[in-house]
């Protein structure tokens, strides 16, 4: 590959992901199959309900799907132009942390209770680049005023328990960043914060990342993330991605019933009063998935052909794609 | 922390009080003096004989302000034997053995060495292998390695401690002659020669229980969101145990170590008493057979006062590894 393809090539690629777990009879797969691409400085969100894949797609990329769990030698993770799943194991040490960052759910828990937080920072650092101590804590000074804690200096000091659950997830974000990610994968990073948390978190994701060309894969069940940051969404249903597309597409023009309904069940002001859509009953759990499309015991639609055939994807437009047998056929639901 | 310690410590004062009712209880209501005095002397003992032994050792006084002690000559409730427990105990006036006549404090000072240079080694090397063995299998929990390791620990659970000072007497001492049998010296240059067998008995048959203790500690911690965030940075699997694992862990094995931390001074009764070491667990359970209950009477004591010290000394430890402690 010559350096101007390489340039061009997406940041990250996935194709045919599948990550599996050792059940009662044999490798049950809790991802199936799944592909997805993000381009430099681009933000993709991938959404879905609890039980969907999408954290375990995320860990995937790290190569930390907890054990026993296996990602499917027949799947294909390329970074740079490389192949993570095949790295060994000292280069994919030095590519986690370093080119691929992560953030978690919970900031509550995510930090060692034990070390204080400039410590940690310190560590993510100097892990990677051997700096002094007072260049990694001055990297680690600059990194918490970067992500707007307030009394920086101070606060490097402190255990995470003396800090609010959105500083404690400020710090993660300023450990993640450190060393200048490549990429940020950020799983339900809002989700076990308060609502007007919510957003100021969403804002330092967005603004930290635009400003240090961070491309960003964020994991999340909440349309309004999906609003706040994304450029690009995916879906995901019972371990597929079943509709892909631009912000503006899956918000205004989505073609999956799932994606539909995922939709209409976000409380709007304008609805007030009316009556809140919901999508009946649950995501199936991993090897209990029904044949033909995955969605139809839930689907208002389904007709014989959903539950016989597993849909193929259908591109709505360049970049918009959707699996459902409607737009196959050219209909909508 | 100041005063959480201040705390800590009047509830151990009131519980020492109590452990000293109990003990006078069993001590000299169980069993009286009389009993006490008439097996020192022997049966035969003419009465004088009798009573002066019991007025040596301050048998000779009432019980508590009974029927006893208005029949006595005693004038103020300072002269009863319940008054006499609680001073000498509380001030550490021992008094004499019931057996020998030897000053109890000299016995202690006596036997102390030797029952550490026993406990002290045996609790170091018990502590550093549990822990280096408990976090290499957790590390591969899951794989042959742990479960070998797990069958080996049950094992050596399942074995009586008698069984491994007769079998270590007999196949390292007797057939390989590596080191003596039993015995003990108090030169310091071959010392360390009969307390190898004894340090070994202790170690493998203590090891088992502890390893599967930590064993779990460590698992539990390595499932913890921040080990999969020091993952996530880069951290190798040497770093993370370490540095993140251990750190944590520590503050529940501190929990588990620090409380025996006095009780090396009271000896082992086991191994010193089968391993010829003239500590003060040998010195205890002679005690024991030679019905010397005033020794014994402080070993009991001595004991209760060293779990309450090791209870006090486990919160302060807890506090120096845990911020989230020593800062609220």
């Amino acid at each position: 590959m010559t350096s101007a393809a390489k340039a061009d090539a997406p940041l990250l690629e996935v194709a045919n992901l599948t990550i599996s777990f050792p059940g009662d009879v044999g490798l049950v797969p809790v991802v199936e199959g799944i592909g997805f691409s993000i381009a430099r400085g681009e933000t993709l969100a991938i959404v879905g309900e609890s039980g969907s894949g999408k954290s375990l797609s995320a860990l995937a990329l790290m190569r930390l799907v907890p054990r026993p769990g296996r990602i499917a030698p027949e799947s294909r993770v390329r970074f740079e132009g490389e192949d993570i799943l095949g790295l060994p194991v000292p280069a994919m040490r030095a590519v986690r942390g370093a080119k691929i960052a992560m953030i978690f759910q919970e900031p509550m828990t995510s930090l060692n209770p034990v070390v204080t937080v400039g410590a940690q920072v310190v560590e993510a650092i100097t892990l990677h680049e051997s700096l002094s101590r007072q260049e990694a804590r001055a990297r680690a000074l600059e990194m918490f005023k970067l992500v707007g804690i307030p009394d920086a200096d101070k606060r490097l000091d402190v255990y995470p328990h003396q800090l609010s659950g959105g500083l404690k997830q400020r710090v993660m974000i300023a450990m993640a960043l450190a060393m200048r990610p490549k990429l940020l994968l950020a799983d339900e990073p809002t989700t076990a914060l308060d609502a007007t948390i919510r957003a100021q978190i969403l804002a330092v994701i967005r603004d930290v990342a635009a400003r240090t060309g961070t491309a960003v894969l964020i994991i999340t069940h909440d349309f309004g993330v999906v609003n706040e940051v994304a450029d690009r969404v995916a879906v995901m249903y019972a371990g597929q991605i079943v509709e892909e597309g631009t912000r503006h597409e899956m918000l205004r023009h989505p073609k999956h019933p799932y994606t539909q309904g995922l939709l209409r069940s976000i409380p709007r002001p304008e609805a007030r009063g009316g009556k809140l859509e919901e999508i009946k009953g649950v995501v199936p759990r991993p090897g209990q998935w029904p044949k033909g499309c995955r969605f139809h015991t839930r689907c208002a639609f389904a007709y014989d052909r959903c539950v016989a055939e597993a849909p193929r994807r259908t591109a709505v437009t360049a970049t918009q794609g959707v699996w459902c047998h409607f737009a196959e056929e050219g209909r909508s639901p | 922390m100041a005063a959480y310690l201040v705390r800590r410590i009047s509830y151990g004062a009131v519980t020492v009080l109590g452990v000293l009712f109990l003990l006078f209880v069993l001590f000299f209501a169980v069993t009286n003096p009389d009993d006490i005095a008439r097996k020192a002397v022997g049966e035969r003992a003419r009465p004088e004989v009798y009573v002066q032994w019991k007025k040596n050792h301050g048998y000779d006084k009432p019980l508590f302000l009974n029927r006893e002690y208005a029949a006595s000559n005693a004038k103020r409730y300072t002269d009863t034997l319940l008054f006499e427990h609680y001073r000498s105990m509380l001030t550490f006036d021992f008094g004499r053995s019931d057996a020998d006549d030897t000053p109890i404090a000299d016995r202690l000072l006596k036997g102390a060495g030797p029952s550490l240079s026993l406990t002290v080694p045996l609790f170091i090397l018990d502590v550093v292998v549990a822990v280096a063995v408990g976090l290499f299998v957790a590390f591969f929990r899951e794989t042959l390695i742990d479960r070998t390791v797990l069958v080996l620990c049950i094992f050596t659970m399942s074995v009586a401690t008698l069984l491994y000072i007769i079998a270590g007497q007999y196949l390292i001492g007797m057939l390989l002659k590596w080191f003596p049998i039993s015995g003990y010296s108090g030169d310091s240059s071959v010392i360390w020669r009969f307390l190898a067998l004894p340090v070994i008995v202790g170690v493998i048959s203590g090891f088992g229980s502890d390893v599967r203790l930590y064993r779990t500690i460590f698992i539990e911690e390595m499932g913890r969101d921040y080990v999969r965030t020091a993952r996530a940075k880069g951290a190798g699997d040497a770093r993370v145990m370490v540095a993140h694992v251990l750190r944590n862990a520590l503050i529940p094995i501190i929990t588990n170590v620090v409380i025996a931390i006095p009780f090396l001074f009271t000896g082992s009764l086991l191994l010193e008493s089968f391993f010829g070491i003239p500590g003060l667990g040998a010195m205890t359970v002679e005690a024991i057979q030679g019905n010397d209950f005033a020794t014994l009477r402080t070993m009991v004591y001595l004991g209760a006062l060293l779990f309450i010290l090791g209870q006090i000394l486990t919160d302060v430890s807890y506090a120096i590894a845990d911020p989230r402690v020593r800062l609220s």
